[in-house]
């Protein structure tokens, strides 16, 4: 039988998202949350997909650190993957949160802050995705997509977590003067679901990156040793 | 093995959670569980996947 290599957060991530996933929906939660109604399990769901895109995201930032000061092929294509698997996990909680608005709100899209700040944010992370395929010269675009990356994590961050936390007015919790949902929290037991939900779903989204980032190296490999023999032919 | 035993705690999780008392409308009928089978089935599948294609990556990595 053959062994996956890093197993245990693997398994980890499984027990972790399938124990928020179904106990997420059968806790007892508050029911005095006014429009939310029982909508606030979607707190386990819709939420841990914008927390752990942040850790992902860092993830791939601080990858892109290391490739600048010593460049090697892993530390590029680990930025990469971690940043291609953070914007998915960004889309997935823009159509949840869409999803979500479009039943609380009545639409699925409002000029808050917070949303603004996502559409900003999202447009940078495609223009590092574009980039990634609009430059031949791997070496150079590598290099260029490190620099990029350092520069829009700080951005992105303070676009969608600090300006929101600043703005005067904001509908999306979390933000402005809005509710939070600690005053919800009267029996005290959504953390019990909510930070482990973060946790498991970031595992589970840095394994569909790892596996992503080796297929990714053993193409480049691959790539290698057929140049390379062309080379001692030619 | 480890598939099953991984299903195992999958099932003894779901058994917990469903000892919970249910008094409230959302749990009233006890349609719930259903919609709860049957996110656990979709979410194993898909990591029963991914553990596949991990162990074909592995293969490949191997046979280099």
């Amino acid at each position: 039988m053959l062994r996956i290599p890093n197993a245990w957060y693997k398994i980890l991530a499984v027990l972790i998202v399938g124990y928020s996933l179904i106990y997420g929906m059968l806790i007892n939660l508050p029911t005095d949350v006014g429009i939310l109604d029982e909508t606030i399990r979607n707190l386990f769901y819709h939420v841990p997909m914008w927390f752990g895109m942040m850790l992902i995201l860092a993830a791939a930032w601080v990858n892109s650190i290391i490739y600048l000061n010593k460049p090697t092929q892993k530390r590029d294509v680990y930025a990469t993957e971690l940043t291609n698997v953070g914007i998915l996990m960004g889309f997935c909680g823009l159509f949840t949160g869409m999803f979500w608005a479009y039943n609380t709100w009545g639409t699925p899209w409002t000029n808050d802050p917070k949303l603004n700040g996502v559409a900003a944010g999202m447009a940078m992370y495609l223009g590092y995705w574009l980039m990634g395929r609009s430059i031949n010269d791997p070496e150079k675009r590598a290099r260029l997509q490190a620099v990029f990356n350092v520069f829009i994590f700080p951005l992105f961050i303070s676009l969608i977590y600090v300006m929101p936390k600043l703005s005067q007015f904001s509908i999306h919790p979390g933000s402005g003067e809005s509710v939070n949902f600690k005053t919800y929290n009267n029996t005290n037991n959504i953390q019990h679901v909510f930070y482990p939900a973060v946790i498991g779903w970031t595992l589970l989204f840095v394994w569909i990156a790892e596996l992503r980032a080796r297929t990714t190296l053993l193409l480049y490999n691959k790539k290698n040793e057929e140049s390379f023999s062309k080379h001692i032919i030619s | 093995m480890k598939k099953v035993s991984l299903s195992i705690l999958f099932l003894s999780v779901m058994l917990n959670a469903a000892a919970q008392n249910n008094e409230s409308l959302f749990r009233s009928s006890g349609k719930i569980y259903v919609v709860v089978g049957i996110l656990a089935i979709i979410f194993l599948l898909i990591v029963l996947y991914l553990i596949r294609l991990d162990r074909k990556i592995k293969q490949l990595e191997d046979n280099q």
